[in-house]
């Protein structure tokens, strides 16, 4: 019995690119990418947006022959990437506003099948606040009519570009500067905030899926896959912003993969509503490794490092447990 | 071809036979009957190639219009009053981004309170966003306006908006020549796009510009505009050659050249006020009326011309800029500069009240008799509002103010006490 | 002239389908409702103006030459005669008489002759199955004005349910039995006896 083998590095990819076949290999391993967003642009050190955006636009140019059009809401990413005079955006590339991302791409699509370029496919981006908050309306239309619109959000949990405040993604107990560590409740309260990868996968589209910018390989497949359908696509990518998050511009991937393994951020891909894979996690890890890497959890922590808020880190631990048993993404042996 | 149709239909045949490639808008009275058959002219495969688009909001609405535009698509959407402030940051986005979008604004009242009949109040609220707002007095010229608006908004690469009157314009059968589609073709040619979205030649579209440029970027939506003024009477030319009819133009003048006082209105109400006009110059009153067709840009220097000899202007608007006073008759004014020619302002029509043969009458014979103050509200019920005003006077918690009216009026059952 | 009826009655299409008439014989015509918020039940008017030339204005109708009431149950309640032309027509959707109404005053100020009673939802019923009123009564607004000839009537109807024809007929039959039924009246049968007359 063959069974797949899996390489694992810490912080890079190298062993994984070098020891698969070429056309395993992921696209940011080819010198001939598409650099959707190439260099120059102006995000901060360690953004996981950035990373992210350049992950799956390169990995949808290239799963689409480089016909593809993008269109980008108002956030981190369209700022960063299109200082006046410049652009860092290298693809056929489109900025209206805020809260309309997704219906823009309506647009754009119908105009491209109007106009009988079949072969040209869209893509709608927006950050957290473009998808769940402003853009939740237009993002529901576009998932209720079917429209053949991949879109991706870039989730750091709060909007980052107008300077970290609290959006309908952020975690309970982070903080943010309108859910500050003050109070008998500090941060984010809990019971609030949407799950959108559920709320796509309630609106029964063709394809929902998770990734991470921690597992490139992960997430350029769900881009490749994504882009085998037609109708309405849905990608949430959890990408941590050094910044907002208060933590190490080095840890980025990192703290995304701790995401995962704690079971807080559970990876899989659904079709018409019903996840059809799940990756598990493979070395579970406690909440409290993930939170302590960032300065927005800092108050759940004392200098030590233990919990200074034992009840809200419990708390936390309660959802990471829910989602892993929501999800199955520990086989039977592991933690319930 | 001559048909006793209704407004909204005879718009939706026209914009049919302009040949627009993608068709979105969300329903809201009284524009409903505009875009409801267009879907089905879509559905029914006789409007193709075309995309109709249902969407869920006005601002999803003008926002597929963007992206379809953006992609090198005609776009066409239509609304009125609540709905053109919804999508109010998408109008100026497109008016920015300087996209040929046509949209028709069923004009109609904004709330609060909540009022579905016709006024200006809308198209007013949008005038600086960078839109050409070209007023039908008919719905011939509501028709003939929509074919004009495509090939000037494609040759200036700048969104258009014909507004009708709501229920008033949309709602009334009348006779309409509807043009043929090889009229129409021979007017308006296929949409060039100056920009476009295209993965062969990809370009960023929407970019931030900062303090080094924006002057400039929006120096260029005002060099547009000033375009237009001179385009809009040109295309109007063309037309009348091509269908044979006057429609369009930036204003246009009815026994207004050896009048005295001067009558400068909007939209439908024309028609109102040229009967009125006929009949009080058969009573040997000198006066005439000047329509303002293009009310964006407007158009300063042919106003001015059109007036210039008046002894005083009478300016009848369906809207007002609360606690100041009117709108169109601030522009008009604008035009008159220097010149010792009164403005006075008739704010008449709010909300869908009727603006009878008898009122006007009676405004412009006080007009006529130099009687008339610089702001009217044409049949206001002065007693309605100052019982309200003393019941406000009175109690601190005097209640909602529209229901008071309502039910003084009779027309809201008495509340417990 | 205007027309009266409640929401459901198709006073709206009443009025359009007079313009077309009108259209139809080469005239001018003007047709609009007066729209309160759409339900059925509710008061609803409509406008309808002819003429030779181009009509230019807005105003609803506020000095009729002929009226038309679909539901007579709004005599009590709205003022439908206000502004009617001393030689105005006023044609009534009912099975009773203008005196039963208590209308009877009415043929005082106005010309009797001009004053007509047609039992149209009947007749709808008989012939559509529905007892929809308006084209029925436009087929009476044609005998007794002459404003519109009959077989214009006829057209609009046709053409306005074209694309159901046995609803098109039905109206065109019961349009022209309100025809033949007010032009009796006005040669001076009495309404009652005419309901006991055979159906057309």
């Amino acid at each position: 019995m063959t069974v797949p083998v899996r390489f694992y590095q810490v912080g890079s990819f190298a062993v994984g690119n070098r020891l698969v076949p070429g056309a395993e290999r992921t696209v940011q391993s080819d010198p001939s990418r598409t650099n959707s967003l190439t260099c120059g642009h102006r995000a901060c050190q360690g953004c996981g947006e950035a990373l992210g955006a350049r992950y799956a636009l390169d990995a949808a140019m290239r799963a689409t022959a480089g016909r593809m059009v993008a269109v980008n809401a108002t956030g981190c990413l369209e700022v960063f990437s299109t200082p006046y005079p410049e652009s860092s955006w290298q693809i056929a590339w489109l900025h209206s506003l805020f809260g309309n991302a997704p219906a823009v791409a309506t647009g754009v699509a119908a105009a491209l099948r109007v106009k009988g370029r079949h072969d040209v496919r869209v893509v709608g981006q927006a950050g957290d606040g473009g998808t769940v908050d402003i853009g939740f309306g237009c993002l529901s239309g576009m998932f209720e009519r079917n429209d053949d619109v991949l879109f991706i959000c870039y989730d750091n949990q709060a909007y980052m570009n107008t300077g970290v405040q609290r959006s309908g993604a952020t975690p309970p107990a982070a903080r943010t500067a309108t859910t500050e560590t003050v109070g008998p409740e500090p941060g984010n309260p809990f019971g609030q905030g949407k799950n959108m990868p559920a709320l796509a996968m309630a609106h029964e589209i063709p394809y929902v899926a998770t990734a991470t910018v921690a597992d490139l390989h992960d997430l350029e497949a769900k881009v490749e896959r994504a882009m085998t359908f037609h109708g309405a696509r849905y990608l949430h990518i959890l990408v941590p912003c050094p910044l907002g998050w208060g933590a190490a511009p080095c840890d980025t991937v990192r703290i995304a993969r701790l995401a995962t393994q704690t079971g807080l951020f559970p990876l899989l891909e659904a079709e018409h509503g019903e996840v059809v894979r799940v990756t598990k996690i493979r070395r579970l890890a406690p909440v409290a490794d993930y939170l302590r890497l960032q300065g927005r959890f800092a108050h759940l922590f004392d200098g030590t490092g233990e919990p200074a808020r034992p009840d809200i880190v419990a708390a936390l631990q309660e959802l990471a447990d829910r989602t892993i048993r929501r999800y199955g993404l520990v086989d039977d042996g592991g933690r319930p | 071809m001559l048909r006793q149709i209704e407004g909204s239909r005879a718009v939706a045949e026209v914009v049919a036979s302009c040949r627009p490639e993608v068709v979105c808008a969300y329903p809201i009275s009284p524009q409903t009957h505009i875009i409801e058959a267009l879907g089905s002219l879509v559905k029914a495969g006789d409007l193709s190639p075309c995309e109709f688009i249902n969407v869920e909001s006005e601002f999803a609405a003008m926002s597929v219009a963007i992206g379809a535009s953006a992609a090198g698509a005609r776009a066409f959407t239509a609304t009125s009053s609540q709905g053109l402030l919804f999508m109010m940051e998408a109008v100026y986005n497109a008016g920015g981004l300087g996209l040929p979008i046509v949209m028709t604004l069923a004009n109609r009242a904004i709330g609060a309170p909540i009022n579905i009949w016709n006024d200006h109040s809308d198209a007013m609220a949008v005038r600086d966003a960078g839109w050409v707002q070209l007023f039908a007095e008919t719905n011939q010229e509501a028709a003939d306006l929509h074919i004009q608006a495509f090939r000037l908004a494609e040759e200036l690469s700048l969104p258009v908006m014909v507004c009708m009157d709501g229920f008033i314009l949309t709602h009334a059968s009348e006779r309409v020549d509807l043009p043929t589609q090889e009229q129409v073709d021979a007017y308006l040619p296929p949409f060039q796009p100056r920009q476009r979205l295209d993965p062969d030649e990809p370009v960023s579209i929407g970019a931030m510009v900062g303090p080094e440029a924006f002057e400039e970027v929006r120096f260029i939506a005002h060099t547009r505009q000033q375009q237009a003024l001179v385009r809009i009477g040109d295309l109007a030319e063309e037309f009348a050659e091509a269908f044979g009819r006057d429609s369009g133009g930036l204003v246009h003048q009815y026994r207004s050249a050896d009048a005295e006082t001067v009558v400068v209105a909007l939209g439908s109400v024309l028609g109102t006020i040229k009967d009125v006009v006929d009949s009080s110059r058969d009573r040997g009153m000198r006066i005439g009326v000047v329509g303002v067709t293009s009310f964006r840009p407007f158009p300063i220097d042919a106003l001015r011309a059109a007036l210039q000899h008046a002894r005083r202007v009478v300016v009848v608007e369906k809207a007002f800029s609360v606690g100041f006073g009117g709108v169109l008759s601030t522009d008009v004014a604008m035009s008159l500069t220097g010149l010792p020619i009164p403005v006075a302002t008739v704010v008449a029509g709010l909300g869908g009240r009727p603006i009878t043969k008898a009122s006007l009458q009676t405004l412009f014979e006080t007009a006529d008799r130099g009687e008339l103050e610089r702001l009217t509200f044409l049949d206001l019920n002065r007693g309605l509002v100052d019982r309200e005003l003393q019941r406000i006077a009175q109690s601190r918690t005097s209640g909602p103010s529209a229901e008071n009216i309502l039910r003084d009026l009779g027309t809201v059952a008495s509340g417990i006490g | 002239m205007r027309i009266h009826g409640r929401g459901g009655q198709g006073v709206v299409t009443a009025a359009e389908l007079l313009a077309v008439a009108a259209f139809e014989e080469g005239r001018f015509a003007q047709a609009f409702p007066s729209f309160g918020s759409e339900r059925t039940g509710a008061p609803v008017v409509s406008y309808c103006r002819l003429d030779e030339r181009q009509i230019r204005t807005r105003e609803p109708v506020v000095a009729p030459d002929a009226l038309i009431v679909l539901d007579p149950t709004l005599v009590h309640q709205v003022d439908l005669f206000s502004g009617l032309s001393p030689e105005g027509f006023v044609l009534v959707n009912t099975t009773r008489t203008f005196d039963a109404l208590g209308l009877g005053s009415l043929l005082d100020r106005f010309r009797e002759d001009r004053l007509v009673t047609v039992p149209a939802s009947e007749m709808a019923q008989r012939h559509t199955g529905r007892p929809v009123p308006n084209a029925v009564l436009l087929g009476g607004f044609a005998a007794v004005t002459a404003e519109v000839s009959l077989s214009a009537v006829v057209t609009a109807v046709r053409d306005r349910f074209g694309s159901e024809p046995s609803v098109a007929e039905g109206n065109v039959a019961a349009a022209a039995a309100a025809y033949a039924y007010v032009r009796q009246q006005m040669r001076g049968v009495p309404g009652e006896a005419m309901l006991s007359a055979p159906p057309d």
